[in-house]
């Protein structure tokens, strides 16, 4: 009886399931005001833009259009492209701030948190599965994930990530310290290096064994001081914890010779935490650790917020404003106070309004400042950074010029006078693709199933086309391997096939007149709608096909879609 | 099944839509060559987990540090390796033994980084392999040979990488050899191809107006007709054993070691440039003895019969051939049975392609387990000294000699941020060059 009971479930579950996924989802509701204090900063990271490219000569080029920043948006923030769905409530949104509005809305989607605690994740433990057990990879990142949801202010993130004890279970946060930890040894130079590179956007590495070769500021004992400041961390049963007896030890008196006169042959030298610089930020109470966490995060650390901006910058065009992204050159070392002052006391001077240029600006600051002073002044809150380089006009310009020269647009570039191309990251190639085979949003609301698929895809496509880990951030050139995945794979077969819960079955079968096919495809994929000579030729293809000769060349326009260097260059 | 697309069809719908990709050779010039004249190419052997010098090349039979190690004679007079090998004992005169190589890096990752490039991990430089650099600076004729010019055979967990040079220059993975290569082929008839490719080309020209400079800039038209070059090539043929016979098959070994080892050999007659085999399970910090003799039922047979198909092919005097992990392993058995990592000495075997043979270079622990004598340089190692190997060669070093001997001057640069690195900060061992 049982036997033939089994069937009849598993057919009604594969109905239900069946039926969730052709059920609505849950609206995502777009924003219907933004609350608007981002125009100072906005306007000054304009300015100062305008007034570089004005002082090199370079044109900009024209804004994008609307739709073209909406996906921008998307590829940035969740690592996928609008759906249909979205595209055509968002042309439908008449409404002043349409695009602002939309920012808000995707910031607010899970998929936002979930994806930028993703990439956080990389600088801060890596993208590797680290020590077995004592590191929860997924824990960390879910838990990241948790703190971006819930606006938790970014300085408050990274004192947990620096100075929380005990499980890594528990208390997620201490995996940043537990991937450093082998066989009950603790790596302090690799923690040293994270720090410096994640948290502060200055690379130490070479520190590590001798002085600096360029520059004359970082010191070898610099690096061994913030070594050492991991020097008491102790990883043991109950998770990580600090233990006073516990020393950092260093046997290489390279570049420190002076500090370890007086050593035996075989002695090592018991090395103090220290810091390069403005020792005063310490914290006065607690751990090691979490002293030192506020030492990082202190309000007049400029390397901390302009090292975040930096890289909130990177993922959104898809390059840093400076890079490699962390390892930057000195910031101006002076307090925000004193630039504001000094550039109040120009303005005053200033005699014409002609003469009230930001000039002065960049003598002190650059857009990392603006927008480094902007975050650290609004409690480090990680979306309002977000908006505002979303709003500014460099994000919203066009990725074409009237430039054909290769070096004039090498300038125009460099001055952020164009919308730079940049090779997508393989999550926001697979994103893309998965988004495009259904209309509507796959996100949270999406079935179980639909997201098992997208997760499973997901990791096997990034595993293939190439992971970057924790150098996502450098650009890269395409490779043959990842032209045979997108052309020739199982997963290209699966994403553009003609399935009756799938974009491209439905567009085949739902639209009426061929015109309507590839503007739906195109919106689709692409975020636009074809070009005349786009639309001719395909509307050549699809003549008067009907059924499944209709619905192969359909697929067949997704595929060329899929590897065109549109799909897979971000524009 | 899986409809083939031609060769035939797809040069004809490329020409008919502009995709420029130059007409393959029906038979690669490459495979014709033989002989000292001809182009040399690469094959490392990449024992991943760190091979133990003493039950290979290395064996200090009787001795404590030996173990349970044997040792057999050798068609080099006065070489002895690990009784495991008997099969490259009888080829290994062709070759060299360095018994004597040095790191820093006792970690895997950290250790394989340094064995690939030549330089210990930094964060701020990401070096390319040893054979990344001979496939940059050795650039094949795409005309030639349409399929990659670097590859690795055999999965392992870092394969070699392009680094700073780009990831164009990164190995081609083929986890399973001799099987058919994954997404090679296209998964429609002819005509959708055509279709496909007609309807890229289209988009591709739109998506180019107004960023001409940035489109060409990406590669990614250069990309899709060097793969769609490679689907329709009769070399892809290379990567299959058709046409090998049962009996070489079985000499090189059904592993897929041993497939990989004929795959290799397949390709560089194809004119690949370098080629990567993984033999992965040397991690033996159990059991080393049993672990070593598993191993060796791979690599001898293979490595061995790949020598002697070389020569028989007259291919070895124009390739060169190099067996090296990312270390050694200690010299004490562990309470396991096993060999945990040991950097401070270990061995590697290399010759073909100019190389001299029949050196045995450099003599590990000559007293035994770090024992000082006079003459020995001693290292510290944790809490004590080590006696160091005599005659230590420096992994970059060796480098350089493979650079000297494929025609790349060692102190050729690659640029990070600007920052021109050489190649390989060793010198050329000479007494390892033939006719030096």
């Amino acid at each position: 009886m049982k036997a033939r009971i089994a069937p009849l479930l598993i057919a009604a579950g594969v109905f239900a399931l069946c039926f969730r996924m052709i059920q609505s989802p849950e609206a995502t509701e777009t924003p219907r005001s933004v609350e608007d204090d981002l125009q100072t900063a906005v306007s000054e990271v304009d300015a100062y833009l305008d007034f570089r490219r004005e002082q090199e000569n370079v044109e900009p080029a024209k804004p994008a259009d609307d739709l073209l920043v909406l996906r921008r948006l998307a590829s940035s923030l969740m690592g996928t492209v609008p759906s249909l769905e979205e595209i055509r409530q968002f042309e439908a949104d008449k409404d002043p701030g349409r695009l602002e509005r939309w920012t808000l809305r995707y910031l607010n989607d899970p998929r936002f948190s979930d994806y930028f605690a993703e990439r956080l994740a990389r600088c801060f433990v890596g993208a590797e599965n680290g020590p077995f057990i004592i590191f929860r990879r997924d824990r960390f990142v879910n838990w990241l994930s948790d703190q971006i949801r819930s606006n938790e202010p970014y300085d408050g993130i990274i004192r947990q990530v620096v100075a929380t004890d005990g499980l890594w279970t528990s208390e997620p946060a201490s995996n940043f310290i537990t991937i450093a930890s082998s066989e009950g040894d603790i790596d302090e130079n690799m923690l040293a290096t994270r720090t410096s590179r994640a948290f502060l956007g200055q690379s130490l590495d070479c520190a590590q064994c001798h002085d600096h070769k360029f520059n004359a500021d970082i010191k070898r004992s610099d690096f061994l001081g913030v070594a050492a400041q991991f020097g008491t961390v102790d990883v043991g049963g109950l998770g990580v914890s600090d233990y006073a007896g516990k020393f950092f030890e260093v046997d290489d008196f390279n570049d420190i010779e002076e500090m370890a006169e007086g050593l035996g042959e075989d002695e090592k030298l018991k090395f103090e935490p220290t810091v390069p610089f403005h020792p005063e930020w310490l914290g006065k109470e607690g751990s090691p650790r979490q002293k030192f966490a506020e030492w990082i995060t202190h309000e007049e650390n400029r390397r901390f917020h302009r090292a975040i901006a930096n890289r909130v910058w990177g993922l959104m065009f898809g390059r840093p404003f400076i890079t490699p992204v962390d390892d930057m050159p000195n910031p101006k070392d002076r307090p925000y106070t004193d630039v504001a002052a000094d550039v109040a006391k120009k303005k005053a001077e200033a005699t014409s309004p002609a003469d009230d240029v930001p000039i002065y600006w960049h003598e002190y600051r650059d857009v990392l400042d603006v927008l480094a002073e902007d975050f650290q002044s609004h409690n480090c809150d990680l979306r309002r950074l977000v908006k505002v380089i979303a709003r500014s006009k460099a994000f919203r310009m066009a990725s074409t010029h009237a430039e054909d020269d290769e070096m004039a647009l090498f300038d125009i570039e460099e001055h952020w006078g164009v919308f730079p191309m940049t090779r997508l990251r393989p999550e926001q190639v697979i994103g893309s693709m998965l988004q495009s085979s259904y209309i509507r949003t796959v996100n949270q609301n999406s079935h179980m199933f639909l997201r098992f698929i997208r997760f499973t895809r997901e990791r096997g496509f990034v595993e293939q086309y190439g992971d970057l880990g924790d150098q996502e951030l450098t650009e890269r050139s395409g490779t043959i391997p990842q032209a045979l995945l997108r052309m020739n794979s199982g997963m290209t077969r699966e994403t553009i096939e003609s399935g009756i819960f799938q974009a491209s079955g439905r567009i085949a079968s739902m639209c009426e007149t061929n015109e309507d096919v590839v503007d739906t495809i195109y919106l689709v994929c692409v975020s636009r709608r074809p070009l005349p000579e786009e639309k001719e030729h395909i509307l050549s293809l699809l003549g008067d096909a009907k059924g499944n000769a209709r619905k192969t060349i359909v697929e067949d326009v997704y595929w060329a879609l899929f590897n065109s260097p549109e799909f897979s260059w971000n524009h | 099944m899986t409809p083939e697309i031609t060769r035939r069809t797809v040069l004809q719908a490329a020409a008919g839509f502009g995709l420029s990709f130059a007409l393959p050779a029906l038979e690669s010039r490459a495979a014709n060559q033989r002989g000292p004249e001809r182009e040399k190419s690469l094959i490392v052997l990449w024992m991943n987990g760190g091979p133990s010098q003493l039950e290979t090349w290395d064996p200090h039979a009787g001795s404590k540090t030996g173990g349970q190690a044997t040792a057999i004679k050798t068609n080099l007079p006065g070489l002895e390796i690990s009784s495991m090998y008997p099969q490259v004992a009888e080829q290994i005169g062709e070759l060299n033994v360095i018994r004597s190589l040095v790191s820093d890096e006792g970690d895997h990752e950290r250790g394989t980084y340094f064995v690939k490039t030549g330089y210990r991990p930094l964060p701020t430089v990401i070096h390319p392999s040893m054979s990344a650099i001979v496939t940059c600076e050795k650039p094949v004729d795409p005309k030639e040979v349409q399929i990659p010019a670097h590859v690795s055979l055999g999965g392992g967990q870092f394969p070699a990488r392009g680094g700073s040079l780009g990831s164009q220059y990164d190995a081609f993975r083929v986890y399973d050899p001799g099987q058919e290569l994954t997404n090679s082929r296209s998964p429609v008839q002819d005509e959708r191809q055509e279709r496909r490719l007609a309807t890229l080309e289209v988009v591709s020209k739109a998506f180019a107006k107004g960023r001409r400079v940035q489109t060409d800039r990406t590669g990614h038209q250069l990309t899709v007709e060097r793969a769609l070059a490679m689907m329709s090539s009769e070399q892809l043929k290379a990567f299959k054993l058709d046409g090998e016979s049962g009996h070489l098959k079985a000499a090189y070994g059904d592993s897929s070691f041993g497939r990989g080892c004929l795959v290799a050999r397949r390709l560089i007659e194809n004119g690949v440039r370098a080629v990567e085999v993984s033999l992965n399970g040397w991690d033996t910090h159990i059991s080393n003895h049993e672990g070593c003799q598993t191993q060796a039922r791979s690599l001898d047979g293979a490595f061995a019969t790949l020598i002697s198909d070389l020569k028989q092919r007259d291919l070895l005097d124009s390739t060169i051939v190099l067996c090296i992990g990312e270390f050694g392993r200690t010299p004490e058995v562990n309470n396991a049975g096993g060999r945990d990592h040991w950097q401070h000495w270990f061995s590697c075997v290399v010759g073909g392609g100019g190389f001299n043979k029949g050196m045995i270079i450099g003599e590990s622990d000559p007293l035994g387990i770090g024992e000082l004598g006079p003459g020995i340089k001693s290292k510290k190692v944790g809490n004590k000294l080590v006696g160091q190997p005599k005659d230590p060669i420096k992994v970059p070093d060796l480098y350089a000699t493979i650079y000297s001997l494929l025609g790349i001057d060692p102190k050729g640069e690659f640029y990070f941020k600007s920052r021109p690195v050489p190649y390989s900060d060793g010198t050329a061992v000479k007494r390892l060059i033939a006719n030096a």
